[in-house]
């Protein structure tokens, strides 16, 4: 275990903190509002294309912090290893997390690794926790979403959950498609800087269907929502339509809901656009004064229809 | 994409909304697919169309119609050591007596979804210690791809594959519904891909020996408003069947494919879910073939109870509304549903709980008439 | 009971199999179900398999048949405007 540190962990994370090899980081605490998040993730294959488990780690655990408009600072990274992982897997992963942190300006300031027998953790586990700092004067939230409010996102839905399902291999389909697996800080502070954002939500698991429903649910509001407006590849909406898989459902994680007073949308948009993790965001749609909870899809008919909560996995159908 | 996008064509959807509207005609008319209650529903349709023109369910698919003593044996056969059950995602949720395939799975039983009977083959291939059971469930638009996956295992020498088929066919349980005493349906949608293999000469008995309007319908908005406005005028003009989606459905429908089917399988009786055992609609594993059907093994079976108050049967046959039924919205949700129309996300059940959710009990806006 | 989708045969291979294109994605499926397939032919795919082949001819007169009734619908909206 020491040589795993000092061979390979400590060298692929190097930053002052972590090279301490103290027990636990000893850091400056920022003035401001703390924000604290942690997360697990679980991912099979362990390396898609546009990514890997330990990009997935960084980024997921930032875009919490950034979905609270904190400026995340540092990172603790648990490492749960199946026995017998192969070493050039544990560097890769390792180098991806490095990568990924820098490209977040972030640090991995503190650590553990566990060995658990074969045939335990499909490889690799990874746990994180990550501490963030909120700026004087930013208040998102998820409860802060008023009738009115323009619904933004930064681009393509689906990408993620797609690219993993490709790579994986069980439905055997050829398609050139990324994870959209990315960084979303930068992003959101450009978007705090343009106008009012009073909510924000990464539709990781259960999609933009479960992130639309917990605003609608959390704020009290109404939500109306454009389906055509809603950016989506060709190559997601075929693999959609072949395995009967709805993209609102399919995870992504290089993506934010944003909710924003009308009047700064377009500011907002502008700022997004100009952003390379923004580029193909679009207004797909509007809060309202109805239920909370009743997240209504407007087709390109003018018909609508209500979306339901994601109860578990989506499996492909033939019905 | 090709052959798709030129049929969403949202402008026609809505001149075929005003034309049927100028009819100023009435009916109520049963769609047996289950990808046609999913299509009008995720399309909104109902709220769009006039007052006096209702859309109901009937037993279309295989989340619906599928036994609980057969999901019971689908179970069973995956708790099996050695056995790995492959299924389409669609039947993973399906409460059997005591559990599904997806609780199962969770508690260790070998269970893996798969999009093709193929991919279950090959997981067979790959796995010569295992016994690989395909779980077959599907109309006849699905039982000749098992078909030819079994005739492929043979041809391959693959001696780990077998099949549980509790495949259905669709024009005997029509002759079913129809010969009820009450059934009081205007006309049918008749399922546009399982047509593909049977042909819609399969359907002349409906408005030959019941005067029953009936439409071959595709899956597009476009293609059901088409049916829709042809049922309605059948409504003065006389019954007869029309095809709507001559693009894939010819009078003879895929005699290839119709020839693998039977090869591999011939009809028996068959219960459907909710309902009753209608006989000959149903599709067994022919004797040549016994090697590879796994509903021959000897399983342990949970007592069947009968949920006595659960009215799915009424409902599917378009007699009474979900509202109607003791159950709905108390012992009966979709979080733990007890009949067919409220497992299906799609169901008539679990589509009118949707609406109903959200709009409140006072409130009656867009949507709530969805169930009808 | 019924999702299938229209898609292009790009290569045929044996025994029995193509591969299909669709929206750029790609997939293999066994043609033991149809005859006489060739490449730039459209089928329809489900549960992995060609279950038929697209008719072009009948699924043109239907899109006309939609243009028209569009057509229609825009005349519709100027007759209301007038």
């Amino acid at each position: 275990m020491q040589d795993l540190l000092r061979d390979m962990i400590f060298p692929a994370l190097g930053g002052q903190t972590l090279d301490a090899a103290e027990d636990a980081a000893i850091l400056e605490m920022p003035s401001g509002t703390l924000a604290f998040t942690t997360d697990s993730f679980v991912v099979k294959p362990l390396f898609f294309s546009g990514g890997d488990i330990g990009k997935l780690a960084v980024c997921g655990t930032v875009n919490d912090l950034a979905m609270v408009g904190a400026r995340p600072l540092y990172l603790t990274l648990g490492l749960i290893l199946e026995e017998g992982l192969p070493l050039d897997d544990l560097e890769r992963v390792l180098a991806s997390v490095a990568s990924a942190a820098r490209d977040a300006s972030v640090k991995v300031v503190a650590g553990d690794t566990k060995v658990v027998e074969k045939g335990k953790a499909d490889g690799v586990y990874i746990n994180t926790a990550g501490v963030g700092v909120i700026p004087d004067g930013t208040n998102v939230s998820i409860t802060r979403v008023a009738p009115g409010d323009a619904l933004l996102i930064n681009g393509y839905i689906g990408d993620h959950g797609m690219a993993v399902l490709k790579d994986r291999g069980d439905f055997a389909f050829e398609v050139a498609l990324d994870s959209d697996c990315a960084p979303l800080a930068g992003l959101v502070s450009d978007m705090l800087a343009a106008g009012r954002v009073h909510a924000l939500r990464d539709p990781t698991r259960g999609g933009l269907a479960a992130a639309l429903k917990e605003m609608s649910s959390c704020s009290g509001v109404s939500l109306e929502v454009d389906e055509p407006a809603v950016p989506l590849r060709e190559e997601v909406r075929a693999i959609c339509e072949v395995l009967g898989l709805d993209p609102l459902y399919v995870a992504n994680e290089g993506k934010l809901l944003a909710a924003v007073a009308p009047g700064d949308a377009a500011a907002v948009l502008g700022a997004m656009k100009a952003h390379p993790l923004g580029r193909d965001a679009a207004v797909i749609g509007s809060a309202g004064a109805g239920k909370a909870g009743r997240v209504s899809l407007t087709g390109a008919m003018g018909s609508s229809r209500l979306l339901r909560m994601p109860s578990g996995e989506q499996l492909p159908r033939i019905c | 994409m090709r052959y798709i996008d030129e049929f969403r064509v949202p402008a026609a959807a809505r001149e075929l909304l005003r034309e049927i509207d100028a009819l100023d005609a009435r009916g109520t008319f049963m769609e047996v697919c289950g990808t046609h209650t999913m299509a009008i529903s995720r399309a909104g349709l109902r709220p769009l169309l006039a007052p006096g023109i209702d859309l109901i369910s009937g037993p279309g698919c295989p989340v619906c119609v599928t036994a609980d003593a057969d999901i019971d044996r689908a179970i069973a056969v995956s708790k099996k050591p050695g056995v790995i059950l492959t299924t389409f995602g669609d039947m993973m949720k399906v409460p059997g007596t005591e559990d599904s395939l997806a609780s199962a799975s969770a508690r260790g039983a070998r269970v893996r979804v798969v999009y093709s009977p193929l991919e279950s083959l090959a997981i067979a291939a790959e796995e010569p210690g295992s016994q690989v059971v395909f779980l077959g469930v599907g109309f006849e638009t699905t039982a000749p791809a098992v078909a030819g996956t079994m005739l492929e295992a043979r041809r391959q020498g693959i001696d780990n594959f077998q099949v549980l088929s509790f495949h259905k066919l669709v024009p005997p349980a029509l002759r079913a519904l129809v010969g009820l005493d009450d059934f009081d349906v205007d006309g049918f949608i008749l399922p546009g891909h399982v047509s593909v293999i049977i042909g819609s000469d399969a359907y002349a008995f409906l408005p030959v020996e019941f005067s029953m309007p009936c439409v071959v319908t595709g899956f597009e908005v476009t293609d059901i408003l088409q049916a829709i406005l042809r049922l309605l005028k059948m409504g003065a003009s006389g019954a007869s069947l029309e095809v709507e989606y001559a693009r894939a459905v010819r009078p003879e429908g895929n005699p290839r494919a119709l020839e693998v089917m039977s090869q591999v399988f011939e009809p028996c009786d068959a219960q459907w879910r909710g309902l009753f055992t209608i006989p000959g609609s149903g599709l067994a594993i022919r004797e040549e073939f016994a090697a590879m059907d796994a509903g021959t093994w000897e399983v342990e079976l949970p007592e069947p109870t009968r949920s006595k108050g659960c009215r799915c049967g009424e409902i599917l046959c378009g007699r009474i509304k979900p509202m109607d039924c003791p159950f709905f919205g108390g012992r009966c949700t979709p979080d733990n549903p007890v009949g067919p129309c409220m497992v299906s996300s799609e169901g008539t059940c679990a589509s009118y709980y949707l609406y109903s959710e959200s709009e409140g009990p006072d409130e009656r806006g867009e949507g709530a008439d969805i169930g009808r | 009971m019924c999702l299938a989708i229209p898609a292009i045969v790009i290569e045929l291979d044996e025994p029995n199999l193509a591969v299909i294109e669709i929206g750029g994605v790609r997939k293999q499926v066994s043609l033991m179900l149809v005859d006489d397939v060739a490449v730039g032919d459209y089928v329809l795919v489900h549960a992995g398999f060609a279950i038929d082949k697209v008719d072009e001819g009948e699924a043109q007169k239907t899109m006309d048949l939609l243009q028209e009734l569009a057509r229609l619908e825009q005349e519709a909206g100027f007759d209301e405007i007038h």
